[in-house]
């Protein structure tokens, strides 16, 4: 169990890495249009309304420069609209009214470059047609098996030894006997092992050793649910969405910054990106049992709850939830509170969820026991110079100060005490 | 300084073996088991312990190993926008219920309203609440609520109802429509009544109050010529004389005069004055209890003894008043009253008209007008005139009423001839019922057009002249209710609806939409600079009330007055639950009313004040007639109540139709209201009381909790204060000889630091009046279990703070003190040492921490615990057990509907475990966490306790001891450190409560007045 977590975490870490590394790479490569930085931006500006091949909110972009005249009123157009409006030009007010009047709203805070990108990106997606690029990828990780359990192994091995001794011992007996008898030295009749007391005895302890271990176990892990993967009314991939296409997870699960709730994204959310993407083009998706899934008509899904109709793109039907079934619960008598941890304590998503940018299907990564909520207390250090929150902690800073700790925990500041969590 | 003594019943004063018993037995039970008397008698008690030890090591296996239930999580399909799961929403709104007037702020969840708190903007109450509408929100999820419009009592279509009613109001054939309702506070639905009764020509608007107020108004009338409610301003008032006015517990606007009151109560060494209070009342009520010198007379008396103090500041002498304890208060209140001149205020209890004109007439030569009554801005909290009622009942009778509309009132059950109304009700051709529930006269009824609560409606309310509220929707309809105002509308054919009636009467009068939604957020409405304090011209016929009261008949042997308890009031909030289960500030009593007769009047009845008494819930009941009445109703001793006066509380024995709290509880005192051509009066001359040998059982809480005669409560007189402020607590010397600091030397143990926060409370003995209003305030917000009667009986009662009330001094006419009394969260707390798991332990901030979950329930803590403070969970109040049938409910408030009410922060306690006080540790959390995401120490007056919220006189004072500028460190360190103690301090307890000594605006040193009772008890 614990062997299995650790692979987890240094898997965790390399895609912390590589995650790292894509971003200074980024950063240093920013001079020319890059396609794959206006990718990133498209989607978090853009892609609510339009789509490269297709007529959404706003038209299809698919040679959009050719169509405006002049790239520099295409820049205008894109950090203000209303402006470029005004000033009477005739394609653009000719745009505006084919769109219901709907105008688009202003993006002041894009750099010439970034627009750059952007038109870079959707240069190659033109090119490339819809649907893109096929991937023909077989279920991964469920085949590869990592790194065979070696206790398995130890078991049988232990339990043949035991064997083997165990016949030695009678062989023993045996012949003792034998040359006894031979000696004519008169021997008790040899007991069968199964009615000897020693062994019954040894027996009985290390079934009760062994039976012990398990129950308490399994006492403990009463409740806990740690791997816990139910299948979920929508394949739903938070590798598809926050792993390749990066997009952020606050932007679904916005609670997480103000609320105890971190909220699962109610469907209004989900339908400001799947108004425009109604086909899923991206790897081919695998459950854990292996059975393929077709994304796209797991979008049809998500249409079919809240009524959208995405020929007429508009509401037909009246929306009903979706029932997902809770992974992570934790009892009633514990207070948790996300935005806590976010915004004061500054956690990555990933600490208490695992990788959840790679998990097709989420499973519970950790055993949210109290065990190890409080280790992490014990270890994690709290903002403590940043956050002037802590500033009333005079003895602590003057510890710091004069060298005698050189960091506060939250066990400090008396986050291991039990109303901070039992109320 | 001498210790007095305090005793919180006669038996503890009488020290009597059955006190010494219970005393003894810390736990009222030996075994929990008390259902089962056998197991008790049993002579092999361990095959008991071995089957249920057997049968618990089953249970808990088989219901652990159950598979882990699959849980959804179901998001909104359109998330509104202002809606954050987990975080608070809140609505200003207004509670505006038979006349009283409170701007409140509703706390909502998810969509839930879970908390309601006074509205700090609004300048009449200033964030001031009272136990009624702290407990306000538990009505609108109350189970006994008419869910849909009925006709006949079967369910029907509001679109059915309005085609009947609608034919029905044109079938009336000229006769005319009156519709009758409680005070009205809203100037919008006084138009749109205005607009729906003009439609029948003839017809008429009646409002009626339960317990009236009609004799003030036209006393006013009489004297100033407008038939008015003036606004009182008790804070500028530096002598202040009641006759009768429980101005602090139920009279007019208890939140708002608490608050002023509260203000002339505030006293420190650098400031050493108050106000001086006289109170002169036939039964004890909690003003009186509150009041510096306290006098008793008969019912009957009351028009005698206001005009005995109006010829005493008139000039002359006091006459006419043969009591001569009596005769020397008036004389000395008069004396009073005169030295204050412009500063004073005389405000009485009474509906008679003379009795009230004879008041103003003292204000008047005392300067009140102008100063302490306010004539420029009225109030409307009463508006019913008694004289209305009886002539509709009286028209009614006669079949000369079309139509009978009901709003708010319900006098089948409160009016004095119910009978007689009753019979009337059924001679109408139309009668329509807009109350929330079947009560009394809905059942009367034919049609029921259910009105919604006041958490679900759009509103406004004008409590004074110029002083609006507004009331908005905190949650959507949750029944198929419908606003009066738009049942009104649709039936004088206005295609309107109120919402918008309501926007358009308001945006016109502001001036735009804008105006409109910020008068919504903030809640209030008030002028930009308040108007000046106006008087009045005096024109009444002093020398005509005089003669008339004069010539109103004697009193009988015995004299019986009802009165209103502070939490149930006039009857309709009954089916409150934890109103009910509010112990009654004077009496202790929950869940009844009773006779409440003095100690000596109780003697002539065998009442012995032995061992059976107050110990034992076991009540004699006497049988009481008068005004042609009678009922029987168990005997309750209250000291301090006149010797030959009989009080009853009104607003109980109400129909099972009202819900399972108030239904057959207690029984209806209205019928001995009697009218006297003019007015109601609420009390009867002539009363007949004789024992009926059977006996009755009350949950009293009074003797639970008992600190043995330990000394913790301290008060002085103003003029000892004054002379020498450090007497008080000059007992704390004697803990110098344990060293310089006396936390950190008279200890072995060591001294824990608190690096971060340290939070402390400060309670002010003087300014805590035990109205209740924390008790409750705690209940909602920490989801405090009701255990009901026959718990309560058991000393089983949940509240973490309760109020307790001492009285010292002669048992005919004691003092009163009250002590809010929780968790002290002590620094080397006895509980903590004792607990054999740890579950109870001390937190860095100073906050005694009790892990619920940890707890294995052997009560050493409680049986540890010097302050009496720790609640064990007996029973599953809460549904919070795993099995289902072990639910312990009473008065429905497990029902699915009730338990939205719930505090989603907190957890519900399951049975078993133990708990306590938790200074709001969900607040605390919640203002910390605010602070850390800003990046900011936590600001003072951020963290606030839902007790310290509730307070109207700011009674508790609330912080981090720790930030050298918040106000429990000023408090502590500078502003009251002659006044500061510690409850049990010697015992090295440590508490991060304090309290402040009380101070009494009387003459007399205690010492003086000290009886043989209060002999030798030193600290």
């Amino acid at each position: 169990m614990y062997r299995r977590v650790s692979i987890r975490l240094r898997k965790q870490f390399v895609s912390v890495l590589i995650l790292c590394a894509g971003l200074v790479l980024s950063v240093s490569t920013a001079q020319a249009a890059d396609p794959n930085k206006g990718k990133t931006l498209f989607q978090q500006n853009c892609a609510s309304c339009h789509n490269v091949h297709k007529k959404v909110t706003g038209p299809a972009l698919k040679d959009v420069e050719s169509r405006w005249a002049d790239k520099k009123l295409l820049h205008q157009w894109i950090h203000n609209s209303a402006a470029v409006l005004a000033t009477g030009d005739q394609y653009a007010n000719n745009l505006y009214k084919e769109y219901n009047n709907q105008a688009m709203p202003a993006f002041p805070s894009f750099s010439d470059a970034d627009i750059e990108d952007i038109l870079a990106f959707i240069a190659v997606e033109s090119t490339k047609g819809p649907g893109g690029p096929k991937t023909d990828a077989g279920p991964q990780g469920a085949a590869s098996a990592e790194g065979s359990d070696n206790s398995l192994l130890f078991g049988i091995i232990t339990l043949i030894l035991a064997i083997v001794a165990l016949i030695l011992m009678q062989i023993n007996s045996n012949l003792n006997k034998l040359a006894a008898d031979k000696d004519g030295v008169a021997t008790p009749e040899p007991v069968p092992f199964y009615r000897n007391k020693a062994y019954i005895a040894l027996a009985i302890v290390v079934l009760f050793i062994v039976g012990g271990y398990f129950t308490i176990n399994g006492a403990i892990g009463l409740g806990r649910q740690q791997n816990y993967m139910p299948e979920q009314p929508i394949h739903y991939s938070h590798k598809v969405h926050a792993g390749i296409n990066q997009i952020n997870c606050l932007y679904c699960h916005a609670g997480a910054e103000k609320s105890k709730h971190a909220m699962i994204p109610s469907e209004n959310i989900c339908m400001n990106c799947h108004k425009s993407i109604s086909t899923y083009s991206g790897p081919d998706l695998f459950t854990a049992e292996g059975k393929k899934i077709n994304g796209t008509a797991e979008i049809q899904k998500l249409y079919d709850y809240v009524g959208w109709d995405a020929d007429q793109q508009k509401y037909t039907k009246p929306g009903k939830p979706i029932e997902w079934t809770k992974i992570h619960n934790l009892p009633d008598h514990v207070y948790f509170n996300h935005s806590q941890h976010v915004v004061a304590g500054k956690q990555q998503c990933q600490t208490c969820h695992g990788a959840i940018q790679d998990m097709d299907e989420v499973h519970q990564f950790a055993d949210l026991s109290m065990g190890w909520c409080i280790n992490c207390h014990r270890t994690t250090k709290v903002q403590f110079a940043d956050n002037k929150y802590y500033s009333i902690f005079e003895k602590f800073h003057q510890d710091v100060k004069a060298g005698r700790i050189d960091s506060v925990t939250v066990e400090m500041v008396g986050g291991t005490e039990c109303q901070k969590c039992h109320y | 300084m001498e210790q007095k003594k305090y005793w919180k019943g006669l038996e503890e004063l009488h020290d009597t073996k059955g006190h010494q018993e219970i005393v003894k037995n810390e736990f009222r039970e030996e075994l929990p088991f008390d259902e089962n008397e056998s197991l008790l008698n049993a002579t092999t008690p361990r095959r008991d312990f071995l089957k249920y030890l057997g049968f618990t090591t089953a249970a808990a296996t088989i219901a652990a190993s159950c598979e882990i239930p699959v849980k959804k999580a179901i998001p909104y399909v359109n998330k509104p926008e202002e809606i954050t799961p987990g975080v608070p929403n809140y609505y200003a709104s207004t509670y505006a219920v038979d006349g009283e007037f409170v701007p409140v702020v509703v706390k909502t969840r998810e969509g839930r309203p879970i908390k309601i708190e006074g509205n700090t903007l609004s300048s009449v109450t200033g964030g001031a609440t009272t136990a009624k509408v702290q407990a306000a929100v538990l009505s609108l999820y109350d189970v006994a609520r008419l869910r849909y419009p009925t006709i006949n009592g079967t369910e029907t279509t509001w679109a059915e109802l309005d085609k009947q009613v609608k034919a029905a109001l044109g079938a009336l054939g000229g006769q005319p429509v009156v519709l009758l309702t409680s005070t009205i506070l809203s100037p919008s639905t006084k138009k749109v009544i205005g607009e729906f009764l003009a439609k029948y020509p003839g017809s008429r608007h009646v409002t009626y109050d339960a317990v009236s107020y009609s004799g003030m108004l036209l006393a006013n009338e009489a004297a100033y010529g407008k038939r008015v409610l003036p606004s009182y301003h008790f804070e500028n008032a530096k002598t202040i004389v009641s006759l009768g006015a429980d101005f602090l517990g139920t009279w007019l606007s208890p939140a708002e005069f608490a608050k002023q009151y509260g203000a002339t109560r505030k006293i420190n060494a650098a400031k050493p004055e108050m106000s001086k209070h006289f109170h002169f009342e036939s039964m004890m009520s909690l003003t009186g209890a509150n009041a510096d010198e306290r006098f008793t007379h008969k019912p009957s008396e009351t028009g005698a003894v206001a005009l005995a103090l109006y010829n005493a500041v008139n000039g002359g002498a006091v006459s006419g008043i043969a009591d001569k304890r009596l005769a020397d208060g008036i004389t000395k209140a008069a004396r009073a009253l005169k030295a204050s001149q412009g500063k004073a205020l005389v405000v009485s209890g009474s509906n008679d008209v003379n009795v009230q004109l004879i008041v103003n007439a003292i204000n008047n030569l005392v300067g009140a007008n102008g100063t302490t009554i306010d004539w420029a801005v009225t109030s409307n909290y009463r508006q019913g005139i008694d004289g209305d009622m009886a002539q509709l009942v009286n028209d009614l009778n006669a079949g000369s009423i079309g139509a009978l509309f009901i709003h708010g009132v319900n006098p089948v059950y409160d009016y004095f001839d119910a009978k007689r109304f009753a019979d009337g009700l059924k001679k109408a051709k139309l009668t329509v019922s807009f109350n929330d529930r079947k009560d009394e006269t809905t059942e009367l009824v034919k049609y029921a057009a259910p009105d919604h609560h006041f958490l679900e409606s759009w509103g406004d309310a004008e409590g004074k002249t110029g002083y609006f509220s507004f009331t908005q929707p905190t949650i959507a309809p949750l029944f198929k209710t419908r606003a009066f105002e738009d049942s009104l509308l649709s039936w004088s054919g206005n295609t309107t609806n109120w919402v918008d009636y309501l926007k358009n009467e308001w945006i016109a009068k502001l001036g735009g939409q804008e105006a409109w939604d910020k008068a919504l957020q903030d809640g209030v409405i008030e002028p930009t600079t308040a108007p000046a304090l106006a008087g009045a011209a005096f024109t009444g016929d002093v020398a005509a009330a005089t003669a008339k009261i004069s010539s109103a008949k004697k009193g009988g042997k015995f004299e019986l007055v009802l009165y209103e308890k502070v939490a149930i009031g006039n009857g309709k909030l009954a089916n409150n639950p934890w109103l009910q289960e509010m112990p009654d500030p004077i009496t202790r009593s929950t869940w009844d009313n009773y006779a409440c007769v003095s100690n000596t009047l109780a003697k002539t009845f065998n009442e012995e004040l032995g061992d059976d008494y107050e110990i034992n819930a076991d009540k004699k009941v006497l049988k009481i007639k008068a005004n042609g009445k009678e009922i029987e109703l168990p005997l309750l001793i209250v000291p301090g109540i006149h010797p030959e006066v009989i009080a009853i509380a009104v607003g109980y024995g109400r129909s099972l139709n009202a819900g399972r709290a108030a239904g057959n509880i207690g029984k209806n005192a209205y019928p001995f209201v009697s009218y006297n051509g003019q007015t109601f009066d609420y009390f009867a001359a002539d009363a007949a009381v004789e024992a009926t040998g059977a006996t009755y059982q009350i949950g009293l809480t009074q003797t639970h909790n008992s600190y043995e005669g330990r000394p913790i409560i301290k008060e002085t007189t103003l003029e000892e204060f004054i002379k020498n402020p450090k007497e008080v607590n000059e007992d704390r010397a004697e803990l110098s000889k344990y060293g310089a600091d006396f936390r950190s030397d008279a200890t072995l143990y060591p001294n824990y630091p608190y690096p971060g926060i340290k939070w402390g409370m400060s309670i002010d003995l003087n300014t805590c009046f035990g109205c209740g209003a924390c008790v409750v305030a705690c209940t909602a917000e920490n989801n405090v279990p009701v255990v009901g009667k026959e718990q309560v009986i058991k000393a089983h009662e949940m509240h973490w703070l309760r109020i307790d009330r001492y009285f010292s001094g002669d048992e005919n006419n004691p003092e009163v003190v009250f002590q809010p009394m929780l968790c002290q969260h002590c620094d080397n707390a006895p509980c903590e040492n004792v607990c054999p798991v740890a579950a109870t332990n001390h937190s860095s901030e100073g906050i005694n921490q009790m892990a619920y979950n940890r707890c294995i329930g052997t009560r050493y803590c409680a049986n540890n615990c010097p302050y009496k403070v720790r609640r064990f969970n007996w029973r599953d109040w809460n549904g919070a057990d795993s099995f289902e049938n072990n639910l312990y409910d009473v008065a429905d408030m497990n029902d699915n509907l009730t338990r939205m009410v719930l505090n989603p922060d907190v957890v519900v306690r399951s049975r078993g475990v133990m708990e306590k006080c938790s200074f709001c540790v969900q607040r605390l959390q919640d203002a910390k966490l605010t602070a850390k995401k800003e990046g900011r120490p936590v600001k003072d007056g951020e963290a606030k306790t839902a007790c310290q919220q509730a307070c109207a006189a700011d009674a508790i004072v609330f912080g981090n001891v720790n930030d050298k500028d918040s106000r429990i460190y000023q408090v502590r360190t500078q502003e009251q450190q002659d006044r500061l103690y510690y409850v049990l301090e010697e015992t090295h307890t440590l508490p991060s409560i304090n309290y402040l000594a009380k101070i009494r605006n009387k003459d007399a040193a205690p010492k003086a007045e000290a009886g043989h009772h209060e002999a030798a008890h030193h600290g």
